[in-house]
């Protein structure tokens, strides 16, 4: 192993030994130790991938995969435990363990009213970190899959780390439980890829992508094109991981968990996976127009969906989840037009700005006690001054207002979105354009609440006051972040540097022409995003702070429609009756119907018909052994009867 | 040493429980040493497997450490005993297990001790003659003889309703048993030997075929249980004591699979071809059936009991798909699922043992007063859901690769499971260690000292099964690839002959 490749292992497997001397010796070690250990290594992690990002992959390669050892080998499946370096895991990397460090600081100022140790929280922190870094460096579709479950695993363990309030719990098993219908189809779509290519490793799929575009899968009674099925399947996965639409449920639930989780959840280790798993298999899903039109189609409506959604809500951690699951539609989107460079960008720009939003948030609630509500808020930007900046920071990145982080990559989206000219695309750049101004119109809905007006309760915001440093600091690191990440990023992610930079580890096959196009577009379509983002700006200052009154006249005024927007369009319900009332109903009846009624009934009338005699002597123990000792017999005698005598 | 230690192996438990029937002493003197002499045979016979495990060669074709001694010559009938990679780790299993029950029942097994220890000691032995035999008869013998001390466990020490789950299970097994010694018989008429290796070269014709796989099938099928053969499962596996339940659970189930694996699909290939889609249809059924049924339990250990049920369908799928790949992971899922579903079992006895009480709705914060039982339980039912990182994905994925070489839709429903599984047990764990703290829950002990000492190697199992399954897929790998490879040649040439003929 040599000394970068030696670094490049330290980024991905530090976060797991801290994870592991905290989870399993925090009790003795005690808190503090274990949060100074945890939060050590993270940094240690960190420098390690930032040194390793700038050292870049070596020149002439494009990849190079560090070998950790042999995982399965059997009857013609193989695969090993291995970390692949190429631009596009080094950045991921990078962007991972800069934001979790970011939150583990945070974590140690914000969970330090807990009563129980929080050494367990931090085990978890860095392990939800280490599955993710396994997720992005993998080289093989199985260990992605290994990450990809276990960043299931963690959040399930962190959206349900209060373990005594029921809400948390439900939403834990819920994000656990939607996840894994997605992981199904995705764990198919990998099988299948398997016996398409008989291997699971990328390098090895990629080679023979362009020889098999003719071959076709038999389903539904029709032949398909294998890529487009094996596409579609992993898209599904992506979704869930992703909360895209049909899939979302579980995102908003989330908010269960301490805020910190929801700010790595969201900005760096669990619905990027999706997006990731986009970028990642570039050079097949470019060969599946079918499943680029429909990523294009669901990435579109989840993000108009998810901001219609967050408009109304009135909790602040779920307005900005709400804006999560949008903002990854528009992702999904540019990967269905294939630019996945775009994607990566808005992912990594989106990292900064969600993970500062949340955090942001966090430091609110902290502030006044817990709440959450932001009609209970108001006037709190005297009391806490610097989180109402880097609020104000996050919203205007969000918002994609020049030149924050969000404006550049977001900007990149709808314009390739419209040079893409198709049908799809073009329904996904005015679903976008809509979007932008109902992002701007939520976030300043929410800085207007939160930090402006009167308070409305005064008993709440009497005390609010600033974190200390550990709360602080991330907050100023991740708002440098959200304001310079675009303007630094944008040359290298999708700018004239970009080919350069991407060294090939994101293929565009129909998208690279996509690429190219994209400076052509015309200069009011390109501004169209920007003035939609001000409009809504405006908008939010007209109806909360100009003319408060005005919100509530129009809900009731649009009374069914704020109420269809308030119960999240009525998915929740509509799953509890499709799926999990009859899935419980029917648990029973196969239980008590089936299995004690039919199944179990034959025994019972065996023994009727024909061990009544064995039934009686069986009451008493002795008896049963002479029983059992006796049918035993006759079943050897049986046996040397025929031995000896039918030769 | 070589040629002694199979023998040594598998009779040593037989002596030890010789050795306690003889004991005599007062009673309290004769109930303490009684579970040390077990302890310590059982711990003998594990480290004796595992040296057998170190001079194993899984390069080799066919039986090591084999031993033939001339039993009923004029009929063919031999003790004739060996390990291929495939015995071997079911060997491994059941001698890992054993010490590991016996050390569980330490405080649960408190009536008449030393019957107890006879019985798991003869258990041991018989399920280690049953791994390695190599003859018919002697086989069968062994398969019959698992049944005395697994009923006496299930009648004497069980719950409430002991005695007729006990009878359930012994008249199921032994009812199922008939069939395959029909088939046996049937075998040997036609063949003239009971020898297993002799019979693999026999050519049977096809209708025969049929025959003796319908036989074994319903054999082991009843033992696996493949659906709808399980009325006796939930109830011996509820009223068992714990640590029996572990073991009929752990391995004697996989005495079953083992069968339908060894007699069934590697014997008749083309039979077994023929009745695939029948028991891949049943194995789905028994997976998407038992675990549906899981949720809707009021008693914890009857959760666990219907996912062992579920389990045993995947187990199936991976065996009746006929591809390497899935028989490689229905032998991992045998050995993984063994591992787990003892742990599962022994924590819920854990937990029952101090609330005195396995009913869900009783309990209710335990995670807070246990912390480390609520680790390692969530080590295991993550394990029980197939987390990537244990034994169980590994024995999954591998199966789900064979389910697709057969059908997309057979893939999808027995991966159901992955969906399924994890609403039942997320559901139990939630119900019984999370939420507000209830009953008794509040003034329980953490984990004794024993019983750490099994939930921990359990637990290192596990993971070491999920993070390096080399270790033991290389063992039996090569014995599926070359049975099944040969087997793909000659099928893939005879359709090549039907090419040629219809091109005429």
């Amino acid at each position: 192993m040599t000394s970068s490749a030696a670094i490049f292992a330290i980024a991905v497997l530090a976060p797991l030994g801290g994870s592991l001397i905290a989870g399993l010796f925090g009790r003795i070690i005690g808190d503090r130790p274990a949060q100074a250990i945890t939060i050590g290594l993270m940094a240690a992690a960190c420098a390690s991938a930032i040194a390793t990002l700038f050292s870049g992959v070596p020149q002439d390669m494009g990849t190079a995969v560090v070998s950790l050892g042999h995982w399965i080998d059997a009857g013609g499946f193989h695969a090993n435990w291995s970390l692949r370096a190429d631009m596009l895991s080094l950045s991921m990397v990078a962007m991972v363990t800069t934001i979790s460090l970011c939150v583990h600081i945070y974590s140690v100022g914000y969970m330090n009213h807990e009563e129980m140790p929080t050494y367990r929280f931090f085990s978890y922190l860095s392990l939800f970190t280490f599955a993710m870094l396994m997720l992005v460096t993998s080289n093989d579709l199985i260990q992605l899959f290994f990450g990809w479950e276990g960043v299931g695993l963690v959040s399930y363990l962190l959206i349900g780390y209060w373990y005594d309030k029921p809400s948390a719990v439900a939403a834990a098993i819920k994000a656990f439980v939607v996840n894994r219908v997605a992981d199904l189809f995705f764990l198919v779509g990998i099988a299948l890829l398997f016996l398409q290519f008989g291997s699971v490793t990328y390098d090895n799929i990629f080679a023979v992508v362009p020889a098999q575009v003719g071959a076709t899968y038999h389903l539904f009674g029709t032949d398909w094109p294998v890529f487009e099925v094996i596409g579609t399947l992993l898209f599904i996965g992506a979704m869930g991981k992703s909360a895209q639409l049909f899939l979302h449920t579980w995102l908003p639930d989330a908010m269960e968990g301490p805020t910190p989780v929801s700010a790595l959840i969201h900005a760096a280790t669990m619905v990027t996976a999706g997006v990731f798993l986009m970028a990642r298999m570039s050079p097949l899903l470019e060969f599946a127009p079918g499943t680029k039109t429909l990523i294009v189609l669901i990435g579109g409506t989840t993000c108009f969906f998810a901001a219609t959604v967050g408009l109304v809500q009135p909790d602040i951690k779920r307005t900005i989840a709400y804006s999560t699951c949008s903002q990854l539609g528009y992702m999904f989107m540019a990967a269905g037009v294939g630019v996945y460079q775009a994607s990566i960008f808005h992912l990594t720009t989106h990292a900064f700005f969600k993970a500062l939003l949340f955090l942001g948030a966090g430091s609110v609630i902290h502030a006044i006690h817990g709440e959450q509500d932001m009609f209970r808020m108001g006037g709190l930007w005297r009391k806490i001054p610097f989180t109402y900046a880097v609020m104000w920071i996050g919203s205007l990145a969000l918002a994609g207002v020049f030149p924050f982080a969000g404006y550049w990559s977001k900007d990149g989206i709808l314009e390739a979105m419209w040079a893409a000219q198709s049908g799809p695309a073009t329904y996904g750049w005015a679903m976008g354009v809509v979007t932008a101004f109902i992002t701007a119109l939520y976030s300043w809905r929410l800085i207007f609440l939160v930090f402006h007006g009167t308070p409305r309760d005064a008993h709440l915001s009497e005390h609010a006051h600033e974190g200390g440093i550990a709360i602080v600091l991330p907050l100023g690191i991740l708002g440098v972040g959200a304001v310079l990440a675009g303007v630094l990023l944008d040359r290298f992610y999708i700018g004239t540097a970009q080919a350069q930079f991407w060294q090939g580890s994101i293929v565009n096959g129909a998208g690279a022409a996509v690429m190219n196009r994209m400076e052509e577009v015309p200069g009011l379509i390109a501004l169209a995003p920007s003035i939609a983002g001000l409009l809504g700006i405006a908008v939010a200052y007209l109806a909360y702070m100009a003319r408060p009154e005005l919100p509530a006249s129009l809900a009731r005024s649009l009374r069914p429609v704020y109420l269809f927007l308030l119960n999240k369009w009525y998915f929740d319900e509509l799953y509890d009756v499709l799926f999990v009332r009859p899935y419980r109903a029917l648990a029973r009846i196969l239980w008590k119907g089936a299995d004690e009624g039919v199944v179990e009934q034959v025994p019972v009338g065996l023994a009727r018909l024909t061990v009544g005699t064995a039934v009686q002597a069986a009451r008493t123990q002795s008896g049963s052994i002479a029983i059992y000792a006796f049918t035993m017999l006759i079943g050897l005698v049986v046996l040397t009867t025929t031995l000896l005598f039918v030769h | 040493m070589a040629p002694y230690l199979l023998p040594l192996i598998t009779f040593l438990p037989l002596l030890g429980a010789l050795g306690l029937l003889l004991a005599r002493g007062s009673a309290d003197a004769v109930q303490a040493s009684s579970r040390w002499v077990a302890l310590w045979t059982s711990l003998v016979v594990f480290a004796l497997s595992v040296m057998m495990w170190l001079g194993f060669d899984p390069h080799l074709a066919g039986a090591q450490f084999e031993v033939q001694h001339a039993w009923m010559p004029a009929f063919g009938v031999s003790y004739h005993a060996g390990v291929d990679g495939i015995s071997l780790v079911f060997v491994l299993l059941t001698t890992f297990l054993t010490p590991l029950s016996i050390a569980a029942s330490w405080t649960l097994i408190t009536t008449r001790v030393r019957d107890y220890m006879i019985a798991v000691l003869l258990l041991e032995t018989t399920l280690i003659g049953l791994f390695s035999a190599l003859d018919l008869v002697v086989f069968y013998i062994f398969y019959e003889a698992t049944l005395i001390p697994g009923s006496l466990m299930i009648g004497i020490w069980g719950g409430p309703r002991r005695i007729w789950a006990s009878l359930q299970f012994f008249l199921f097994t032994f009812g199922g048993s008939l069939f395959m010694l029909l088939a046996l018989i049937a075998m040997w008429t036609a063949a003239g030997t009971t020898d297993i290796p002799a019979l693999m070269q026999v050519n049977v014709p096809p209708a025969m075929q049929n025959w003796l796989l319908l036989g074994f099938l319903i054999a082991f099928g009843v033992k696996l249980p493949l659906f709808p053969l399980h009325a006796w499962l939930p109830d011996a596996y509820t009223e068992a004591p714990a640590p029996a339940t572990a073991l009929l659970s752990g391995v004697l189930s996989k005495a079953g699979a083992y069968g339908m694996l060894r007699l069934g699909v590697l014997m008749f290939p083309e039979a077994a071809h023929r009745f695939a889609p029948y028991v891949l249809v049943l194995g789905v059924v028994a997976v998407i059936y038992a675990a549906i049924i899981a949720l809707a339990q009021t008693d914890m250990k009857r959760t666990i009991a219907y996912s062992s049920f579920s389990h045993m369908g995947l187990i199936a799928v991976g065996l009746f798909s006929l591809d390497p790949a899935g028989l490689d992971g229905a032998i991992f899922q045998m050995l993984s699922h063994g591992v787990v579903i003892v742990a599962l079992f022994l924590c819920i006895a854990a937990i029952a043992w101090r609330t005195e009480t396995r009913t869900i709705d009783e309990m209710g914060g335990v995670a807070a007063r246990m912390p480390k039982l609520a680790a390692l339980g969530m080590l295991f039912i993550m394990a029980n859901v197939g987390l990537p990182g244990t034994g169980a994905f590994v024995g999954e994925w591998l199966v789900m690769i064979g389910a697709l070489h057969v059908s997309f839709w057979v893939a999808l429903f027995a991966g159901s499971a992955m969906i399924l599984g994890a609403v039942y047990t997320l559901v139990l764990y939630r119900r019984v260690m999370f939420g507000a703290v209830k009953g008794t829950a509040a003034l329980l002990r953490d984990l004794t000292g024993v019983e750490l000492a099994v939930l921990v190697p359990l637990a290192i199992v596990t993971l070491w099964m999920g993070i390096h399954p080399d270790t033991f897929l290389r063992l039996f790998d090569p014995v599926i690839t070359s049975a099944l490879g040969g087997h793909a040649a000659n099928t893939a040439s005879v359709a090549h002959q039907a090419v040629q003929v219809a091109a005429r």
